[in-house]
């Protein structure tokens, strides 16, 4: 069966993360830039000396379905190349997929990722 | 700056045709500055979903005065050259002398057109002070109104030769009074009585594209060459150019002087700005140098063919020192000048005028070497008493009392008749797509619209 690895980190890790994942022969994944807050929180702005503290930060957010034997070197090639050390690093969790389907052929489950 | 050396026989051969080239320039420069310049600068400062009528209240306004200025404006400003008007020592010339400009001669027209784009900016900048919530109506009606009442009298008063005038000759180049602070007061006032906007110190209220504000800045600048240099029109053209040797002189004593000065004040004004914003805020901001540079540009409106190299650094200095620190005046008062018309011009103006009053001197500037100066000569620093200070000071108050007075009537009458403002949800959900039904910004899927007309 196939799980579904989701990791928010910061947008200027994307690029090693991507490159990670392809030695390791992921052939696909899907990106969408978010905001949110952590730990981290927003920063300040300032507009002729009027200062806004802006709440959300942007992140980038990638879904990445994998078979189940692959899950633990995934999650650990994503936690590595997205790691900075600071505040602000982001997450990787992982969930279950109930089911799958290839649209093209029609391929299910595991024959689909 | 040294003495200007004297012109050259082959410029007194045709001075009138290069002074009238010149003046058609410039004039399309001071168009340009109200659209798109100030459109550009203002629309860069509002939110996204204000950009276009923040915008349109610049094109309305320009387009609006455009048409009545010549209509009633310039017999009723009674400037100068052949306008009947012009020295009367009133406070206001017959509007229907020339209505229309049907016994204006059309070499005028270049000066009667020069002088609408002055009146068209004016107007303009006050629509930075009630950005985001003004019915377009009630924008289009008061910009009748207010250069009628308020525009055209005071430059009768400060320029033509009126009452005030008559009273108190003090030096306004190119507009500090009569533009500036003029603008300032007047949003102030409306700022006032409109009221705020929906969420004013509490939602962010940032400017959505500080690049459009920087492209508004700088095409400003460039169009403010036409604004001040410009300004050395005095209405002595004449048809048979029999005043041309002493036009010559005056063409190549003070052009250079007033390019260098605008240049030197605004570039001056430019860099304080950042550095003292660096101080009190810790950031380099380009907004900051977009405002420093305008702040610059609008405290050497008034000054800058009176002052000298020297005086012209002072002044933009000031300029960006006081102003910077000005924009934060409407946070503590809580009136909302959206886009701080208030901090800029007003502050600017008043800045420019007065200084005039410390760094003034006759005997090294343009105006002072054609006897414009009041009787007292110099300004402080130049070993002058009190008086030439005294006349600038009394010239802003003159302004600050017409204008805020009769603005003030203005506004109120529109606020009590056909109203101010947008409905509150319109507000909330953007003025652009309520006053107008368009938006600045099409960045969403096109599968959230289709269209409806049929047959196109």
């Amino acid at each position: 069966m196939a799980k579904l690895v989701t990791a928010v980190i910061k947008p200027f890790k994307l690029d090693d993360v991507k490159s990670a994942l392809e030695v390791l022969g992921v052939q696909g994944l899907t990106i969408s830039e978010v905001q949110g807050f952590g730990r981290q929180k927003g920063h300040t702005e300032v507009y002729r000396g009027a200062e806004y503290v802006v709440d959300l930060v942007p992140k980038v957010k990638l879904e990445i379905l994998v078979a189940d034997a692959d899950v633990t070197k995934i999650v650990d090639a994503i936690v590595e190349a997205a790691r900075t050390g600071k505040i602000g690093d982001g997450k990787v969790w992982v969930s279950p997929v109930e089911s799958l389907v290839r649209v093209r052929t029609g391929e299910k489950d595991a024959d689909a990722i | 700056m040294g003495d200007v050396s004297p012109p050259t026989n082959q410029m007194m051969e045709a001075p009138l045709d290069g002074y009238i080239a010149f003046m058609l320039v410039a004039t399309a420069l001071v168009l340009m500055m109200t659209v798109p310049a100030l459109a550009l600068f203002y629309g860069g400062m509002t939110r996204s979903k204000s950009t276009l009528n923040m915008m349109m209240m610049s094109f309305v306004a320009f387009a609006i005065v455009a048409i009545i200025f010549p209509l009633w404006g310039w017999s009723e400003g009674g400037w100068f050259g052949t306008n009947p008007g012009a020295g009367n020592g009133k406070l206001i010339a017959n509007p229907f002398n020339l209505f229309g400009l049907h016994l204006e001669s059309a070499d005028q027209y270049v000066f009667v057109l020069f002088q609408m784009t002055f009146a068209a900016i004016t107007a303009a900048l006050i629509s930075g002070a009630i950005a985001d919530r003004i019915k377009i109506a009630s924008w289009a009606i008061f910009v009748v109104f207010w250069v009628t009442l308020v525009y055209f009298p005071i430059a009768h008063n400060v320029w033509g030769g009126g009452w005030f005038y008559t009273k108190f000759p003090n030096l306004d180049y190119a507009g500090g009074t009569v533009v500036h602070i003029n603008a300032g007061i007047a949003g102030l006032v409306l700022a006032i009585i409109t009221g705020k906007r929906i969420g004013f110190k509490k939602d962010p209220m940032k400017p959505h594209n500080v690049t459009l504000t920087m492209i508004g800045a700088g095409l400003l600048w460039f169009g403010w060459y036409g604004f001040n240099v410009g300004s050395v029109v005095t209405g002595v053209a004449t048809d048979d150019g029999s005043n041309a040797s002493w036009l010559n002189g005056q063409y190549a004593k003070e052009m250079p002087w007033t390019f260098m000065t605008t240049t030197v004040a605004t570039a001056t004004a430019c860099i304080l700005w950042l550095i003292t914003e660096r101080i009190v805020h810790g950031k380099f901001t380009s907004l900051g140098a977009a405002s420093g540079i305008v702040a610059g540009l609008v405290a050497i409106t008034p000054s800058c063919g009176a002052v000298n190299f020297v005086g012209s650094i002072v002044v933009g200095g000031v300029a960006g020192i006081v102003c910077s620190l000005a924009v934060g005046l409407k946070y503590k008062f809580g009136y909302d000048d959206s886009l701080d018309v208030v901090g800029v011009h007003l502050v600017g103006g008043i800045l420019g005028a007065l200084l005039i009053g410390f760094v003034g001197t006759a005997k090294h500037s343009p105006q002072g070497l054609d006897n414009f100066f009041p009787a007292g000569g110099d300004g402080i620093f130049y070993g002058g008493n009190a008086t030439l200070l005294g006349h600038q000071a009394a010239g802003v108050l003159f302004t600050l009392v017409w204008s805020g007075v009769i603005t003030a009537i203005l506004g109120l009458i529109i606020k009590y008749t056909i109203g101010w403002r947008v409905k509150p949800e319109a507000e909330v959900e953007g003025i652009d797509i309520n006053e107008h039904g368009e938006t600045a910004y099409e960045l969403g899927s096109s599968l959230s619209s289709h269209l409806v007309t049929e047959g196109v």
